[in-house]
């Protein structure tokens, strides 16, 4: 693979604290294209990195939505109208008894909604990206914090940012190509 | 800075008030217990826990795992012979016709109970403590909703109809009864186990892409494949942990009511009927409560060996143990309170078959499950108020085992004694499992246990990720070993 270009610059740290202020850093300094890479959900980093609320609650919403109406229908279709069940002389349908159907349902097609949310608001599942490329790559999964700039910021320069990265508190600076 | 920081700022006069107020109480510093004892860093938690099933399979395992898989083949053996002749294999007759296998399925999901109450509902508590065996209790769960599904499963008589039990058009158009609480325990049961494997799913992505990470570098490329498949390219962004915890926050808040909602539905198959001892309001939280209390006893009787096998205990610490104890003496109390709310209810409510169906549970022909149910359930787990006994490993594990073997009971006793003396004395009768009931039973432990060792053998057993988070490192502001609330205080100034 000769025809590899520069994908970003990822830095490294190792300590929480450190990395924690550096990404308030890089945010201050006005870098749209980034990201950073933990070994777990560092508590508070949506705000230090000024990402927004996740998405994910509408999918939820409207699964949870999807799956009670759904209840209704099939209870009423089954129960009410297409085969009309005469129980106790009670009447062929109301919302009132299948209730509890409704109400797994509601659950059952709220959590496919968050599963899938997740994955559409992540863009996931994506086997291939530039990042899986570096090296020591299994280290964001173990014990080693990245923040990473790509080319594709309006703002970056190799060696500028290179020494932004050091000066922010950076272990080490590494080149990713993609 | 999000909308939230507003709203947490004091205004001038109140953050003046409140340092005055400080000052002057200097309110203790409660230290709070470390989750991680052993002053272990990051890395060290992962080789831990992928160390386990990357190791090479030891000798113990298949010991265990023979034994386990011809336990099972008791069930298999079971079921098969149920079918090729008929239920009336199993002990039931007039007018005992719910008998081991209704008992065993609610004592199975009961079992599962606690990995949900450890995943969602104590994750909304905002337990730190879960984190470290959450993973396996959610494991626990999806499998002990496997065994539990085999009974009703085959109790339809014609398992190859069991489908019908679900809305799907068949050759008889004709639909399930919505008014059945059968019927509700079919979407009941059904959603658990899904929500339950897609919100143990979900926990383990981030895993996955680290063994898939690590396969990959010893050059396991099957693993790799395998672990990366289900992995879906995860990589650790935190653009991506955020939808994570956003999802994970938000299937910890669909399960806690729909564990709930389980045990509920669960007791309305016996609440929502007409007989004495069956028929009463009680049933839905004292069914939860014990489901929990069983649950619980079921976790540590399985983490305490694991725990001993792996040298876990910097990890799953004398506190864990201790909140877990503290769980079962809580829901054992209630439990416990429950038995005898009910013997109030039916002497207060003043109908004499009510009373009998009591008197008659305590001190008929079933006396004996009866007081096992009282000695394990109720008597067994008061130990747990004292520190000694909380710290004796040994003990611990014993009292769990009580306190499984009373979960069974308690669901025998409210089971059999109901139906064995029903209206007409002239149908009284004595019901005692075949010898098929209790192969069958016996082997859902086997199958249990199969399971189980495949999930330790293969699949990490403890969520690097959510572990790593309560660890005073992982702690973005540096003063990791926090007080009580003071993650909340923290959380206005970011």
């Amino acid at each position: 693979m000769s025809t590899k270009a520069t994908y970003g610059l990822l830095a490294t740290f190792s300590k929480t604290p450190e990395f924690f202020t550096a990404t308030g850093k890089v945010r201050d300094a006005g870098f749209k294209k980034w990201d950073t890479f933990t070994p777990f959900p560092v508590h508070g980093l949506d705000d230090q990195m000024g990402v927004g609320r996740s998405k994910v609650p509408i999918f939820t919403l409207c699964g949870g939505l999807f799956g009670f109406c759904l209840g209704m229908l099939i209870t009423f279709y089954m129960n009410g109208f297409d085969y009309p069940l005469i129980v106790g002389g009670k009447p062929y349908w109301s919302p009132v008894f299948p209730f509890p159907v409704m109400y797994e349902l509601t659950i059952l097609n709220a959590a496919f909604g968050t599963l899938g949310g997740m994955f559409i608001m992540n863009l996931l599942p994506r086997h291939n990206h530039p990042l899986f490329e570096y090296e020591d790559f299994i280290k964001s999964g173990d014990d080693t914090f990245f923040i990473v700039i790509e080319k594709a910021d309006p703002q970056f320069d190799l060696d500028k940012t290179k020494a932004f990265l050091t000066e922010i508190g950076a272990e080490e600076v590494h080149v990713v190509e993609a | 800075m999000s909308d939230s920081t507003a709203e947490l700022t004091l205004s001038p006069e109140a953050a003046r008030q409140r340092d005055e107020v400080l000052s002057k109480v200097k309110p203790v510093e409660v230290p709070r217990p470390e989750l991680v004892t052993g002053d272990r860093d990051f890395h060290w938690v992962t080789e831990k826990i992928c160390g386990i099933p990357e190791s090479k399979t030891p000798r113990w395992w298949w010991i265990m795992f023979v034994i386990a898989a011809m336990m099972a083949t008791f069930t298999l053996f079971g079921l098969s012979w149920l079918v090729s002749s008929g239920v009336g294999v199993w002990g039931l007759a007039n007018p005992v016709n719910w008998g081991w296998a209704i008992v065993n399925f609610v004592f199975w999901i009961g079992i599962g109970h606690a990995g949900t109450l450890i995943s969602a509902i104590l994750c909304l508590l905002r337990q730190k403590w879960r984190t470290s065996i959450n993973r396996a209790a959610e494991a626990m769960t999806i499998f002990a909703v496997v065994c539990a599904g085999l009974f009703p499963l085959f109790h339809v008589g014609r398992v190859w109809f069991a489908w019908w039990l679900f809305p799907l058009p068949n050759s008889n158009w004709i639909w399930p009864q919505f008014r059945s609480p059968l019927e509700w325990d079919v979407f009941a049961v059904s959603t658990y186990g899904t929500v339950s494997v897609l919100f143990w799913y979900m926990g383990l992505i981030p895993d996955l892409g680290t063994m898939r990470d690590r396969a990959l570098k010893g050059g396991r490329k099957i693993k790799a494949f395998a672990y990366g498949l289900f992995a879906m390219g995860w990589r650790n962004s935190n653009r991506h942990w955020r939808n994570y915890e956003m999802a994970y926050l938000l299937l910890a808040g669909l399960s806690t009511p729909l564990v709930l909602s389980v045990h509920t539905i669960v007791s309305f198959d016996f609440a929502a009927s007409n007989l004495p001892g069956w028929h009463t309001t009680i049933f839905p939280p004292y069914f939860v409560a014990g489901a929990i209390f069983s649950g619980f006893g079921m976790v540590l009787t399985l983490m305490l060996p694991v725990r001993a096998i792996y040298g876990l205990h910097d990890l799953i610490t004398q506190y864990h143990i201790d909140c877990m104890c503290k769980i079962i003496l809580a829901t054992g109390s209630m439990v416990g309170y429950a038995y005898s709310m009910e013997f109030f209810i039916a002497w207060y409510g003043a109908n004499n078959f009510e009373v009998f169906a009591f008197v008659n549970r305590a001190f008929g022909q079933y006396a004996w499950a009866y007081w096992i149910m009282i000695g394990c359930n109720v008597i067994s787990p008061q130990l747990f108020w004292f520190k000694k006994i909380r710290e004796n490993t040994w003990l611990v594990w014993i009292i769990c085992g009580f306190v499984n073997v009373g979960m069974w009971f308690e669901r025998f006793v409210i089971t059999v004694t109901s139906l064995a003396n029903d209206f007409l004395p002239s149908s009284w009768g004595y019901y005692s499992p075949t010898i098929i009931d209790i192969f069958t039973f016996f082997g859902t432990f086997g199958l249990f246990s199969v399971l189980f060792l495949l999930f330790l053998r293969f699949l990490p057993m403890m969520p690097m990720g959510e572990i790593k988070a309560v660890m005073k490192q992982g702690d973005g502001h540096g003063h990791g070993t926090g007080t009580q609330g003071q993650g909340y205080a923290e959380g206005g100034h970011h």
